[in-house]
């Protein structure tokens, strides 16, 4: 490791101001930048410590029902947060995913987001309930969907400038569930060899109006599995069409080969995770078996 | 050079540290508090554990200057005097260890794993040491000191 400048700002524009420069890195946890840096995978001339910033260290409701979560938020204030795991119980879940204990101690939700990585735990939740990645940069602030700032493997839109400030939550509508689970080989202290992460929203009649399905580790970024979000769309819930959403999302995968895993055998996980992510999602909302 | 203060078991402290220096080094190097191990230097086996305004974190995974105004506690902040910490206690009379090399990390993690928890189960346990290995232990008689020290601590 090199040494680099050390700068603790304490508002977002003057955050903005010392991001604007080159090889200038934000350091919120800590726990994949320092160990790249320890690596020499990345070289750094600044390092922005981004924890002594307030506005991006609360969660804090919105008017209309969302909820706001500050980028620099911990994974353990998260997962321990009564409105987290009361409304978006698949995000409180995700995070407690991160390592261990002292890892979520200091891992943020913006971290896991910008760090990019195609096996990022918490974002697939993020995307199944439509979370709004809220940027700042110096020519202001646009918000964009989570899925829309990855560009490949460790790669955002995010410009030199740029900043994530937040995450916004939408208010979900009603009978509305999510949940997300990752296959590893070892419970814990593992990257997902998979993840699919699923939300569904129902009528009075118990058919599917709405559904995001979200996977992890099976592509360069984070991807939404829209074919098998279309076969859901209308129907009643059923094993039958949770297989076929399974079958869907798996040729919405477009994962690789490596040490963790064959192509095929990770879009066997898809098929397999999707069902039951859809299965348990459904279990939250109605009484009984699934026909 | 940027300069620092924290509290350092108790005791305030404050010099320059150069902007690259890791947590772990700055405790032991700086500091000679050598209490606090290096296994794995890759954030993975805990020895390297120590709180940080009172939650656990891996010091090879943090800088020193991240720590500028903080209350940072190692393995030598817990006894009082002679007299250990009931969590030490509880390793010692359960045989919790057995090379000892993991040992500060287990019981850094431990502390903050229990608090408010006395009567915290074997699984919450297993689930809650999960980032601290012991290649000696098998864990049985670690996860029965934690316990132990639990009940002692009293939450
Ligand atoms: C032992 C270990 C186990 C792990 N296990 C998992 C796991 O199971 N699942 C998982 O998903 N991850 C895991 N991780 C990875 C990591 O802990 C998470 O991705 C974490 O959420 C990163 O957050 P951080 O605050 O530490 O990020 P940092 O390391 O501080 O930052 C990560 C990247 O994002 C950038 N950045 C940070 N904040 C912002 C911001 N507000 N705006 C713009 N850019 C920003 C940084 O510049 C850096 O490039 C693990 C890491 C370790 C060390
Ligand atoms: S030395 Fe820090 S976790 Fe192993
Ligand atoms: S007692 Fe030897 S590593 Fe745990």
């Amino acid at each position: 490791m090199d040494l680099f400048n050390f700068q603790t700002p304490r508002s977002i524009p003057e955050l903005i101001a010392a991001k604007n420069s080159a090889n200038a890195w934000l350091l919120a946890g800590g726990t994949d930048l320092i160990p790249q840096l320890k690596e020499d995978r990345r070289k750094a001339e600044t390092i922005i410590d981004v924890k002594k910033i307030a506005a991006m260290t609360n969660i804090s409701a919105e008017q209309d029902g969302g909820l706001n979560i500050g980028a620099a938020v911990t994974a353990t204030t998260i997962a321990q947060s009564e409105i987290v795991c009361a409304s978006y119980p698949a995000l409180a879940y995700s995070v407690a995913l991160i390592g261990s204990r002292q890892v979520q101690n200091r891992a943020s939700l913006g971290g896991n987001v910008c760090n990019a990585a195609p096996s990022a735990d918490a974002v697939p939740a993020l995307m199944s309930y439509g979370a709004l990645a809220n940027i700042e940069g110096t020519k202001g602030k646009r918000s964009l969907m989570v899925e829309e700032i990855f560009t490949g493997p460790g790669r955002t839109v995010l410009e030199q400038d740029e900043v994530l400030a937040s995450i916004t939550l939408p208010a979900l509508p009603e009978n509305t569930a999510a949940v997300y689970q990752r296959f590893t080989p070892r419970r814990e202290m593992d990257i997902a060899v998979a993840g699919v992460s699923s939300r569904i929203t129902l009528d009075a009649n118990s058919k599917i109006v709405d559904a995001k399905i979200a996977l992890a580790s099976v592509g360069p970024t984070p991807l939404r599995a829209k074919a098998a979000e279309m076969t859901l769309i209308g129907e009643v819930p059923s094993l039958k069409l949770f297989e076929a959403a399974g079958a869907a999302a798996a040729s919405d995968a477009s994962p690789i080969d490596d040490t963790r895993g064959s192509a095929d055998y990770r879009r066997h996980l898809v098929s397999v995770l999707c069902r039951r992510t859809l299965a348990s999602a459904t279990k939250e909302l109605i009484q009984g078996d699934l026909p | 050079m940027p300069s620092i203060s924290l509290t350092l078991n108790g005791r305030s402290v404050s010099g320059e540290v150069e902007t690259k220096t890791l947590l772990v080094d700055y405790i032991r190097e700086n500091q000679k508090l050598t209490g606090t191990h290096v296994g794995c230097d890759t954030s993975q086996c805990g020895s390297c554990v120590v709180h940080v305004d009172g939650k656990s974190v891996k010091s090879c995974t943090m800088l020193a200057v991240q720590v500028d105004g903080s209350e940072v506690t190692t393995i030598e902040g817990l006894a009082t005097g002679e007299e250990l910490h009931p969590m030490q206690e509880a390793f010692r009379q359960n045989h919790g260890l057995q090379c000892g090399f993991c040992t500060p990390g287990m019981v850094m993690s431990a502390v903050d794993l229990v608090a408010g928890n006395p009567d915290i189960s074997e699984t919450e346990i297993r689930e809650g040491l999960e980032g601290n290995i012991c290649r000696c232990t098998g864990y049985h008689n670690i996860v029965k000191s934690v316990q132990a020290g639990a009940k002692a601590m009293g939450g």
